[in-house]
């Protein structure tokens, strides 16, 4: 099945909401634990970097007993190194949001630690796509 | 914890199906069907939001018999420090704990005594496991099963020590057994309890096989004795055994200060928990907090449900009376905790299991069909949210009309649609009756009518379904 979520650039009201009701679509199907854990952390990140940066985003998932792959694609200023981007610590977020605890620069390399399968697709002034793969270990049918 | 056990009764006569409750539940865990409330016992947590809102004091938190005490040879006692907030007349610590033998107990055993003895162990767990919290602490039982039921990923964090009462029961067979002679199963250890969770955690333990206590007993049912019995009490000076912070774990913040966790969250209330847990789960602040303290009562264990204050004058009375008691335990007493604590005396049995019982199916193809299925059933509903069908959300009204227990006409906007079809068939067919007689026409009017009551839809609908119809 697919679900997509919308998500407001700036907007820190909604902040964890897409993730959030991930989570609980996972739970519903009854997901091991585990991987509800992986999928929730990869998307909370992944939706916060669209909140912090972009001006608009979606949040996309599709669902199948084996994988849960989780797109997250916004228009924004692009990431202009994504090297730095995936060291630990490294952040562009303003001084404000690091205020508000937000933006310590643990998102992507967060996400890899998470999935998979992580592929980052970004270009300066237009926006980035991320793809997040995690596959489901304890299904019986992909042992 | 097993599944399906819980301590909440409900009595149907009482209810009215006025649904107060099931928007309550944090679980999801109650229906109304056929005018009146169901509880689903997997779900069910024992948190006593449904006891608190109720109109008609429908559901009853139960405890154990009192007459079960006639069963042990010797019985012991053990109040929670949740008891000592619940008198306004204040008596001393040590006048309370007489009130409570004069119950007809054996002996007494405090609790807080316990709690100062886990509450070393819990320090020097988290001393030991630094930078892999939170870790939730595991005394207070609905917080457990909110966390199996509802954050099963979450499991892990749990603190794998013992409660305070399970402790304190341990200690107590122990040390009553080597003085007394008397063999540790012919001792009844019985627990004052606040709260309803903690019988369903005595009959079904989550850290152990079996409970080292025998049986609870409401603090609001032994209320009014306890209080007879404290008005003939002589005034009771000597100290009691508990510390101040080990008193002060019947409320909220006071685990925190027993502990002395520098990085803590301490949370009470359920709704505050579910958002924490959320929080948690998503993976916001893992790095720099060390220790969780959950309870689920607003104020802490002194807003339990079988407790009979009123939760704030009681956090206060608990602080005044923990002020008389010691500051901290003696060096000794502490070597010997920390000297128990090594040879593992606090340790859980066993792990507590996450549940996935808000899962639809068991069969992850199956169940993601399902939930495909209850999304599209759930943008036909008009989402407000409303219960009249008897369920919490539209949502779980969609989730319940896959799994088979509900229908869409449940939903009384969908049974009007219905209504309002099944009466333009009607005049349709009426219409198609050929030689046109008055009376006919009389009966096409009445029909007429019919449709147009049944368009009628409530005010507060009609923008929903236009923006349906719209996209
Ligand atoms: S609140 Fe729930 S239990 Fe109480 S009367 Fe209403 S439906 Fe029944
Ligand atoms: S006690 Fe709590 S979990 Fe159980 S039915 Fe009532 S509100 Fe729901």
């Amino acid at each position: 099945m697919s679900l997509e979520f919308t998500v407001e650039g700036k907007n820190f009201l909604a902040a964890g909401e897409a993730s959030s009701r991930l989570k609980h679509t996972l739970q519903h199907i009854g997901f091991p634990a585990p991987l509800i854990r992986r999928v929730a952390v990869a998307a909370y990140e992944a939706e916060m970097n669209m909140i912090i940066h972009a001006d608009r985003g979606a949040l996309k998932a599709e669902i199948t007993p084996k994988t849960v792959t989780i797109w997250a694609e916004d228009e924004g200023p692009g990431i202009p190194n994504i090297e730095l981007a995936m060291q630990e610590g490294y952040s562009t977020a303003p001084d404000y949001i690091r205020e508000m605890g937000f933006g310590a620069g643990m998102g992507l390399p967060n996400i890899k630690k998470c999935t998979d399968i992580f592929e980052i697709n970004t270009t300066i002034g237009v926006g980035t796509k991320l793809k997040m793969v995690i596959f489901n270990k304890q299904d019986p049918g992909s042992l | 914890m097993e599944k399906g056990v819980y301590s909440i009764f409900l009595d149907e006569e009482r209810c009215t199906g006025c649904t107060n409750c099931i928007k309550r539940c944090p679980t999801e865990a109650i229906r109304v069907r056929d005018g009146k409330a169901k509880i689903f016992a997997d779900r069910c947590i024992d948190c006593g939001e449904c006891v608190r809102i109720c109109p008609n004091h429908a559901p009853i938190p139960q405890s154990d018999a009192r007459e079960k005490t006639g069963q042990f040879r010797h019985t012991i006692a053990l109040p929670d420090p949740a008891l000592f907030g619940q008198f306004k007349t204040k008596p001393s610590p040590r006048q309370i704990l007489a009130a409570v033998a004069a119950l007809g107990f054996d002996s007494v055993y405090e609790v807080a005594w316990a709690a100062d003895a886990v509450s070393i162990a819990i320090r020097e767990f988290i001393q030991e496991h630094k930078g892999e919290g939170p870790w939730i602490s595991s005394s207070c039982p609905v917080a457990i099963r909110l966390v199996q039921v509802r954050f099963p990923s979450l499991t892990e964090q749990i603190l794998p020590l013992l409660s305070p009462v399970e402790v304190a029961a341990k200690l107590a067979k122990e040390e009553f057994s080597r003085q007394l002679g008397i063999p540790p199963q012919e001792f009844g250890c019985f627990y004052l309890t606040p709260c309803p969770a903690q019988v369903t955690a005595i009959r079904s333990p989550y850290h152990l096989e079996h409970s080292y206590v025998d049986g609870a007993l409401a603090i609001s049912g032994l209320y009014c004795e306890l209080r007879e019995k404290i008005s003939r009490t002589p005034e009771q000076n000597e100290p009691v055994k508990a510390t101040a912070p080990g008193l002060t774990w019947g409320r909220v913040g006071g685990q925190t200060r027993a502990v002395q966790s520098e990085n803590y969250l301490a949370i009470d209330g359920i709704n505050n928990l579910l958002q924490v847990f959320e929080e948690i789960e998503l993976g916001k602040f893992n790095t720099n907090i060390d220790f969780l303290e959950c309870q689920c009562c607003q104020g802490g264990c002194v807003g339990g449900t079988f407790t009979v204050e009123n939760p704030f004058v009681a956090r206060v009375t608990l602080r005044r009376m923990a002020s008389q008691l010691r500051p901290k335990l003696e060096l000794e007493e502490e070597q010997e905790v920390l000297e128990y604590y090594r040879k593992g005396y606090y340790r859980a049995e066993k792990d507590v299991e996450p549940y996935s019982i808000m899962c639809l199916d068991k069969d992850i193809a199956k169940a993601i069909y399902m939930v495909e299925q209850s999304e599209k059933i759930l943008k036909q509903l008009p989402g407000l949210d409303c219960g009249s069908c008897g369920c919490p959300t539209c949502r779980t009204l969609a989730e319940d009309i896959v799994c088979g227990i509900a229908t869409e006409t449940d939903c009384v906007f969908k049974l009007r649609e219905r209504v309002q079809s099944l009466a333009e068939q009607m005049l349709a067919l009426a219409l198609k009756v050929p030689p046109v007689t008055v009376v006919q026409r009389q009966i096409m009017k009445t029909q007429r009518e019919v449709l147009e009551l049944a368009k009628r839809l409530p005010p507060v609908l009609a923008k929903p379904n236009q923006e349906k119809e719209g996209k």
